[in-house]
């Protein structure tokens, strides 16, 4: 029910939203959470193993219970705290975890059969037979569990990523924040302060406590007020900071547009902060944690500490008439606000035999809830009296305070480890914090307003010092002073079920039983039992279960120790770490100079690492992509093609001793390269193995143009400069890598001189005896543009590459098309390009694929022994040199119509399918229409010996047994006339 | 983490490439008798220490200097970052 007055809420202001296919109202400032409970809503939701009905615990972040599917459609969000989502008009959610419904939920059975349910009842029951798991435990066991579900459409929405640079991030807006912003927003320094909530202010909002002349939340709001006309400081609401990471960064979450129905334009959703700080100020404050006791699960039962903050933040009473369980005094500020607001307060029971007495409820003293009443919603509880009477008491709501944790969970990070303190019977930060970090207010375990506000001030002016910055503390405003008077009290002793961890239904019967079978330590205790590994992290249930724990063993609790806090605090949804890198912008794409044309042609594109690259170029008519393909390669042999290779690797290479360094990274010789001419490199790794190859063209004395495949462009040119600055410091050679500097164009077939001539300046001589193969010149064409020419092969015909600077290349290909259409020259893709090599017996990434070496490439002798080059002394041990080695192989099926199978293992005719008759495989597999037959490369045990043999490829993947015979790779003009003519 | 590139100042990591053991800097002479072993040795064997690590990090999205990185790979502490460069010059390497 909403209390009459109060609250931090809009009342002018009504919203309307639905939740459990009904509609309600609520305000501006509310949450899911206090608009239902203002609407006597307290069932929110149902546990994950017994489904049992459930209301909020709490009014933050640790909320356990009360999980709601937020939204629909491709937005829909599972296991949303609706302690947390701000309430807007039109908001719609349901309840998870529950069928047919909320109010009867079949799967509640399993509250029947909690006896049998017990921690590791999985573990014992599902063990055998094996087999049964697929089929019929796991189906099960997976219908039955799980909280939400989640949505198969894609996400509307748009993420962010940033970052953000500060002198000192103040994490959490409570009094401390608050305080420790003012003393370093004042100093002068760059400040965030970032607060999980989308009201700052932390418990100063929850509270009714003065600090100076007016209620906290007024001093709060002023403070606000201050902070954000400092242009030195950003205010960060709606952000998580949910880890703390190496050398000061930290990861936060900005809920930038989680409050509005649908983000803004141009706005994203959320934002993923990378905050880089010298010093950190963490003012998390602190998390109250519940007590076990018989059934105390039911909706209406929940935290003191939330019960106050509804009623005091949010003028929402889950119920007129409340009780108060509590070990210490904080207990008695939720009867007394409770009690000040006209809500009925039926009594205070303290579990401390000498209480202090309160106002207007009746004190039970030494008193202990022992049982609870009300299918859907508390309606009343059994206490257990000082005099060992029992006593029934009719209530709706129930607040519980088992004492408060300090949120210490950044602290630990990096290794750190929390330390007992028994004058607050908590763990507060203790030793290898992360480095910059110090820790202010309620998170160090000081829980008064007062020692907040010092504490933040003090703190932050600390850490300004540290770093040069000179800060004046503010004068201390007046705030309560109260000591922390607690008595621990973890479990009320029973029979019946007291649940710690609410989320997993883990309860004090099934710590007992861990202890029993010997999971002792907390974090077998905590595998064992899944206590604290729901979605909430345990943040109200690991203490409650390591002090059990701890009472099982006789240690004491600092013996018994925690398990370790890790990022992220609270959950972050993958898309927020995504952020814009999804679907085509999952990674940059790279077009080549010739795409727009390519496009204009209708050519299909292929990815290509990060490239697209044009596949093939389909005309009219052609029914398939072969028929294209197939027309592409009878065209460039017949007359002349056209591809663009921009996308091959190029790397500069400058320097006096630039021969002397390729000859090192290539394992064959180019210290005698001539100028003006171009050779075939192959790269091995420092292992032997083939790393990659391509050319170098010697443009000067001292100037190579080295080409990489396209795949391997970064890697080769990132193991160059290895080689240049870790290897051989002192040799003069500089590289650049040019890959985007320069288009680059094929142009191959008997008629590519004449085309060319009709592109190069007259100046050029290109004939056969002034350029021949292996040629490489700058020049000019087209009257005075700049260019490089290399008469290179990689289809085996008369073939040139020419390139001009980048800007030119769209001009370029328009006018080599022009220019070529009385030779009917082709524009091909990849693919034809692809056949073409095959055809020609050319290794490509196929067959350089990290597990082969020179001589199984066939290019055993190309490495050099007259000089040191990287890869060549382990290229010759004695493991990668056997008769038996595999050799590159050309293969051709017995029917020239049947295919190849890429990837078919090659095996003796009339052996069995198996791994020990295997001798080698298919690598490179396509149909030629060169020689109307299929074709393939592959490696073969002792291929150079096998010649002419008759095989067969299998595949077992595909069924396919296809025979074959071993011919050179070298399917088309192995003698190479064509590309000398 | 963030790494203090000699020249350039603090750099994120994530600008890095990570290679390892640094000392994969003392290549041995490939055209020195026997030197199989030291090859084998050079390409396969790294130490792997719990503390105090000497690495190559590559500022590949960068200047594109190789760097020697010092690091504590229990903390990730870092110590000392130098232009490998100047760590092979330093070690003997020339030309």
């Amino acid at each position: 029910m909403r209390l009459r007055t109060g609250g931090q809420i809009d009342r002018s202001t009504q919203i309307s939203f639905r939740f459990d296919n009904r509609w309600y109202k609520g305000h501006p400032g509310d949450t899911l959470a206090s608009a239902l409970l203002a609407n006597g809503v307290r069932l929110m939701g149902r546990s994950f193993k017994y489904h049992r009905p459930r209301g909020p615990l709490t009014a933050g972040s640790d909320e356990p219970n009360a999980l709601v599917e937020l939204r629909s459609g491709g937005r829909q969000e599972p296991n949303t705290r609706a302690t947390v989502i701000e309430l807007f008009d039109g908001l719609r959610a349901q309840p998870q975890n529950a069928w047919p419904s909320l109010s009867f939920d079949a799967l509640a059975i399993n509250d029947r059969l909690s006896p049998v349910l017990t921690a590791g009842f999985y573990y014992k029951t599902f063990m055998w037979p094996a087999a049964f798991w697929e089929k019929l435990y796991e189906p099960i066991i997976r219908r039955a569990a799980g909280l939400g579900s989640i949505t198969t459409k894609p996400d509307p929405d748009a993420y962010d990523k940033g970052f953000l640079h500060c002198d000192l991030l103040i994490i959490g807006a409570g009094p401390s924040g608050l305080m420790a912003a003012l003393t370093a927003g004042r100093a002068g320094a760059r400040v965030i302060l970032a607060d999980e909530d989308f009201r700052m202010g932390g418990r100063l909002n929850a509270e009714t406590f003065a600090i100076s002349d007016r209620a906290g939340s007024d001093w709060a709001a002023q403070t606000l007020a201050e902070l954000a006309t400092l242009p030195n400081l950003r205010l960060m609401p709606r952000t998580t900071v949910f880890g703390a990471f190496d050398h000061g960064i930290y990861g936060a979450v900005e809920r930038v547009s989680d409050h509005l129905p649908t983000p803004p334009m141009g706005k994203p959703r959320q934002t993923l902060w990378r905050i880089y700080t010298k010093r950190t100020l963490l003012c998390a404050g602190a998390l109250e944690r519940p007590i076990a006791f018989a059934k105390n699960d039911r909706p209406g039962i929940m935290t003191a500490s939330a019960l106050r903050a509804y009623v005091n933040r949010w003028a929402a009473a889950p119920a007129d008439t409340a009780a108060v369980f509590t070990n210490n005094d904080d207990g008695h500020r939720t009867a007394a606000d409770l009690i000040a607001k006209g809500v009925k307060v039926a009594a205070l029971i303290d579990t401390r035999p000498d209480a202090p007495t309160i106002a207007g409820t009746e004190l039970l003293a030494g008193a202990q809830v022992i049982d609870t009443s009300g299918r859907l919603g508390l309606t009343g509880i059994t206490v257990k009296l000082a005099n060992g009477e029992t006593r029934k008491i009719k209530t709706g709501a129930l607040g519980v305070s088992g004492g408060w944790n300090p949120t210490v969970a950044l602290t630990c990070h990096q290794r750190g480890r929390p330390a007992w303190d028994d004058s607050i019977a908590a763990f507060t930060p203790a030793g290898d914090l992360p480095p910059g970090m110090t820790v202010a207010g309620a998170a160090e375990g000081q829980f008064s307003t007062h020692a907040a506000l010092a504490g933040g001030a003090a703190k932050a002016a600390q850490a300004l010092d540290d770093l040069g910055i000179t800060a004046r503390t503010p004068d201390l405003p007046q705030a309560e002073d109260a000591p922390t008077k607690i008595t621990p009290f973890w479990h009320v002793k029973g029979d019946k079920r007291a649940w710690l961890d609410f989320q997993n239904d883990v309860t004090v019967k099934d710590v007992k039983l861990a202890h029993q079978e010997g999971f002792r330590a907390v974090e077998h205790l905590k595998r064992y039992t899944t206590l604290g590994m729901a979605t909430d992290q345990g943040k109200t249930s690991n203490m409650g279960g390591l002090a059990v724990m701890a009472e099982l063993t006789g240690a004491t609790i600092a013996q018994t120790g925690t398990t370790m806090f890790r990022p992220p605090y609270t959950p972050v949804a993958m898309g927020a770490l995504a952020g814009r890198s999804t679907g085509p912008d999952f990674r940059p794409t790279r077009l080549t100079p010739s795409h727009h044309w390519a496009k204009e042609q209708g050519a299909e594109f292929v990815e290509v690492g990060m490239w697209l690259r044009a596949q093939w170029f389909p005309r009219p008519g052609e029914k398939t992509w072969r028929d294209t393909v197939d027309r592409e390669v009878r065209a460039t042999r017949a007359s002349v093609g056209v591809c663009d290779v921009t996308t091959l690797g190029k790397i500069d290479v400058q320097g006096r001793d630039a021969a002397a360094f390729l000859n090192r990274i290539y394992c064959n010789g180019f210290a005698k390269l001539a100028v003006g001419r171009v050779r075939y490199g192959l790269m091995l790794r420092e292992d032997g193995i083939a790393f990659d190859d391509g050319t170098a063209a010697r443009l000067a004395e001292d100037h190579f143009v080295v080409t990489t495949t396209t795949a391997n462009a970064v890697a080769v040119y990132r193991h160059m400069e290895f080689a240049r600055q870790c290897l051989w410091p002192d040799m003069d050679v500089q590289l650049i890598s040019t890959t985007e500097a320069w288009a680059q164009y094929a142009i191959a077939g008997p008629n590519a001189r004449k085309l060319l001539q009709k592109l190069v300046d007259p100046a050029f001589d290109i004939s056969n005896d002034a350029f021949p193969f292996m040629a490489c010149a700058e020049l000019t064409i087209c009257n005075g543009c700049p260019a490089r020419l290399f008469r290179i092969s990689f289809s085996g015909e008369l073939a040139y590459e020419l390139a001009v600077p980048t800007r030119y290349g769209d001009a370029l290909i328009r006018r080599i098309m022009a220019e070529g259409t009385e030779f009917g020259v082709t524009p091909y893709g990849t693919e034809a390009l692809g056949v073409m090599r095959i055809e020609k017996g050319h290794a490509a990434g196929n067959e350089l694929n990290g597990q082969t070496t020179a001589l199984n490439l066939g290019m055993g002798r190309m490495v050099s022994d007259k000089k040191d080059s990287i890869g060549a002394v382990l290229s010759r041990r004695e493991g990668l040199n056997t008769p038996d080695a595999l050799k590159l192989v050309g293969l051709r099926p017995k029917d020239p119509q049947t295919r190849i199978p890429a990837g078919a293992h090659l095996l003796e005719t009339g052996t069995r399918t198996i791994a020990a008759h295997d001798l080698g495989y298919v690598t490179s597999a396509c149909y030629s229409p060169t020689l109307d037959s299929y074709i393939a490369l592959g490696f073969l045990k002792a291929g150079d010996t096998r010649m002419g043999q008759t095989l067969r490829a299998a595949s077992p993947l595909t069924g396919e047994d296809v025979p074959i015979e071993v011919t050179s790779p070298h399917f088309v003009d192995p003698e190479g006339e064509r590309l000398r003519a | 983490m963030i790494i203090h590139h000699p020249l350039l100042g603090p750099c994120d990591a994530q600008e890095f490439t990570y290679m390892g053991d640094a000392r994969l800097i003392d290549r041995p002479d490939g055209m020195a008798e026997g030197s199989d072993a030291a090859f084998h040795d050079y390409a396969y064997l790294r130490e792997n220490p719990a503390g105090e690590h000497r690495e190559l990090w590559f500022h590949e999205q960068g200047d594109r200097s190789w760097l020697v990185v010092t690091r504590n790979t229990l903390t990730h502490e870092i110590t000392q970052v130098e232009l490998a460069r100047d760590v092979a010059r330093k070690q003997g390497r020339s030309r």
